[in-house]
């Protein structure tokens, strides 16, 4: 039975950039050993020299000619900001932390 | 006028007999009369909806020419952008967010004439097979209250089965459009990955995800079908090739001498027996009408339902990334000085559901240096012997069938704690995504245990969806005779309605 601890979900909730509460931690570390074990089905079946799809397509680069196009206005841009000061987006501090 | 089907309805339209608005009015009145009990709608849109209906009618009486679903209205899922209407997929990190554009399904909607009533509820970010991971509350199924009408589309499948709109619009990136469809006893098509643009439908797993149109026969289904697809250069991975005669298949409805694939894996233990029974019966109907029943086998179809749970969840944990409280949607905790990766993680905390927060923990981890082969490498490689399997199955048969999902709709509440049983709800419909081929459900009668309606599911190649349509319209057809009546006249009448 697979398992990942309250610590184990707590690091994967920090790199999701996810501040779950203690609960939410407890929980879902409970029911990830069930979830791991439905989904580890995958490495039972032989899959030497099977080669790996990740698109169902044949995938190209698709260009097109660089011509001058309508866009969103700066004020349609903006129109869903949180925060906005002088037509730009204001966001928190992202240089150098707070503290 | 609602109880009529959307090709009667656009006929009535044209002969002049209705108005786009007298026929838009009267689906506005159902939803007033009966959506506080079934809740397909997130918002409804009265206003736009009559003021586009107003122009379609302007321009028929200028004798312009029409699409043939021009004037009749559909109901939206709510995870396609449509400009200056609230979209929120579901999810309270979107909530009050008005997009500045269009999706492009959105703008073929309006160019066709289309009046586009609102838009439905489905699960967050449409990860979910229930409508009850809902960041705003389930939707009801129209057939019985207490039970979910399936998801992540439940909301529009809910909609066209209660008479609130003849059409509507739905996801399907693990069976979101085919299973809603099945558990509400009405007709969904998932199209070929790549015929309906995905600009502006927000995003899940990309490499799975397709819009498609719900309807409460094949032949309005198919007429919807027609409009939203084609190719369209904002979408890079569109087909560049002409939509298949979809509404022609479905008029035409003919199986004689086709070769239909029954799948060995996708039938028998873990299906409901009525289920089991009604799909067996459709089957033998198709043969009655002169189809030629095979038996193939796709053993790989054992580990789809693993390998998605991986991939989509993948997929999921970066698409979802944009959410970042910094250029649109919902920001928590934006005080004096604290950091942007704090704001961050307090709004993506206080905006997303428990599924989706479940699948993105699982997509990171899945991606983890360390796991990544173990995981995401094998579901990929997993994903090659489903294609295998389905090109040898297509080698004997033009179409594969099933039942849509192994039971009807099953009680609100009941499995929402329990995510593995959740997820086993879509076991027949995922092996269609990971290979990105087309399929179809359509009821197939109703279930003796329990009186609520069973899905039979085709199964066509890619760029080839008008078999969907051909083979469903010979089935429904043959079916609508046996019963007498259409399937939605065995439904409860909902309070409230006239």
């Amino acid at each position: 039975m697979s398992s990942l601890s309250r610590d184990d979900v707590a690091k994967l909730a920090g790199l999701a950039r996810i501040e779950m509460t203690e609960a939410e931690l407890v929980e879902l570390s409970s029911q990830f050993g069930m979830i791991l074990d439905a989904v580890a089905r995958v490495q039972e079946m032989d899959l030497s020299g099977v080669k790996a799809t990740s698109h169902p397509q044949p995938l190209e680069n698709i260009a097109r000619p660089d011509v001058v196009q309508p866009s969103l206005s700066p004020e349609d841009a903006l129109s869903g900001a949180p925060a906005q000061e002088e037509s730009r987006f204001r966001v928190p501090q992202i240089l150098g932390e707070a503290e | 006028m609602i109880n009529k089907t959307a090709a009667e309805m656009a006929d009535s339209l044209a002969k002049g007999e209705t108005s786009s608005v007298e026929l838009t009015q009267a689906h506005l009145d159902r939803v007033a009369a009966v959506d506080g009990q079934v809740k397909a709608f997130l918002h409804v849109d009265s206003e736009g909806a009559l003021a586009q209906a107003k122009e379609v009618d302007a321009r028929r009486a200028k004798g312009e020419k029409l699409s043939p679903i021009a004037g009749i209205p559909l109901a939206l899922k709510d995870v396609l952008a449509q400009k200056g209407v609230p979209t929120t997929a579901g999810s309270k990190i979107l909530q009050g967010w008005l997009p500045p554009y269009d999706s492009t399904v959105v703008s073929k909607l309006k160019s066709a004439g289309v009046v586009i009533m609102g838009k439905t509820n489905m699960d967050e970010f449409a990860m979910g097979s229930s409508t009850e991971n809902s960041g705003y509350g389930p939707t009801f199924n129209p057939w019985d209250l207490t039970r979910t009408p399936g998801g992540s589309s439940g909301g529009s499948a809910a909609a066209v089965a209660s008479f609130e709109s003849p059409l509507a619009i739905g996801s399907d990136t693990g069976g979101s459009i085919r299973q809603p469809a099945a558990l509400t006893g009405i007709v969904g098509v998932r199209p070929t990955y790549g015929a309906v643009s995905r600009f502006g439908l927000i995003a899940y797993s990309s490499s799975l995800d397709q819009a498609g149109p719900f309807g409460r026969t094949v032949l309005d289904t198919a007429l919807l079908h027609e409009v939203m697809a084609g190719h369209d250069p904002k979408d890079a991975t569109s087909i560049n090739a002409p939509v298949p005669a979809v509404v022609a298949a479905a008029k035409s409805g003919d199986v004689k001498g086709m070769k239909i694939g029954v799948i060995k894996q996708l039938q028998g233990e873990g299906y409901q027996k009525g289920v089991q029974t009604r799909f067996d019966e459709s089957l033998q109907v198709l043969a009655d009408l002169g189809a030629e029943i095979v038996e193939v086998d796709c053993p790989s179809f054992e580990y789809a339902l693993a390998a998605y749970y991986l991939i989509a969840p993948s997929e999921c944990s970066s698409n979802l990334a944009r959410f970042d409280a910094m250029r649109y949607g919902l920001r928590t905790g934006d005080v004096d000085g604290a950091s942007a990766e704090a704001v961050m993680s307090a709004t993506r905390n206080a905006g997303f559901g428990r599924e989706v927060k479940r699948r993105i923990i699982l997509g990171t981890y899945a991606l983890s240096s360390g796991y990544y082969d173990a995981y995401y490498g094998s579901a990929q490689k997993i994903r090659t012997l489903i294609i295998q399997d389905y090109a040898k199955a297509f080698a004997q048969a033009e179409v594969l069938v099933s039942p849509t999902a192994p039971t009807t709709a099953y009680k609100i509440g009941e499995k929402v704690d329990d995510p593995m049983a959740m997820y086993l709800g879509d076991v027949a419909t995922i092996p269609v995504n990971l290979a990105g081929i087309c399929g179809m459900s359509l009821p197939a009668g109703l279930a003796d245990e329990d009186n609520l309606p069973v899905g039979f599911q085709i199964m066509a190649p890619a760029m080839q969806d008008q078999r969907l349509y051909q083979a469903g319209a010979a089935l429904e057809a043959a079916l609508l005779s046996k019963w007498g009546a259409p399937i939605l006249t065995k439904a409860p009448e909902l309070k409230g309605a006239k």
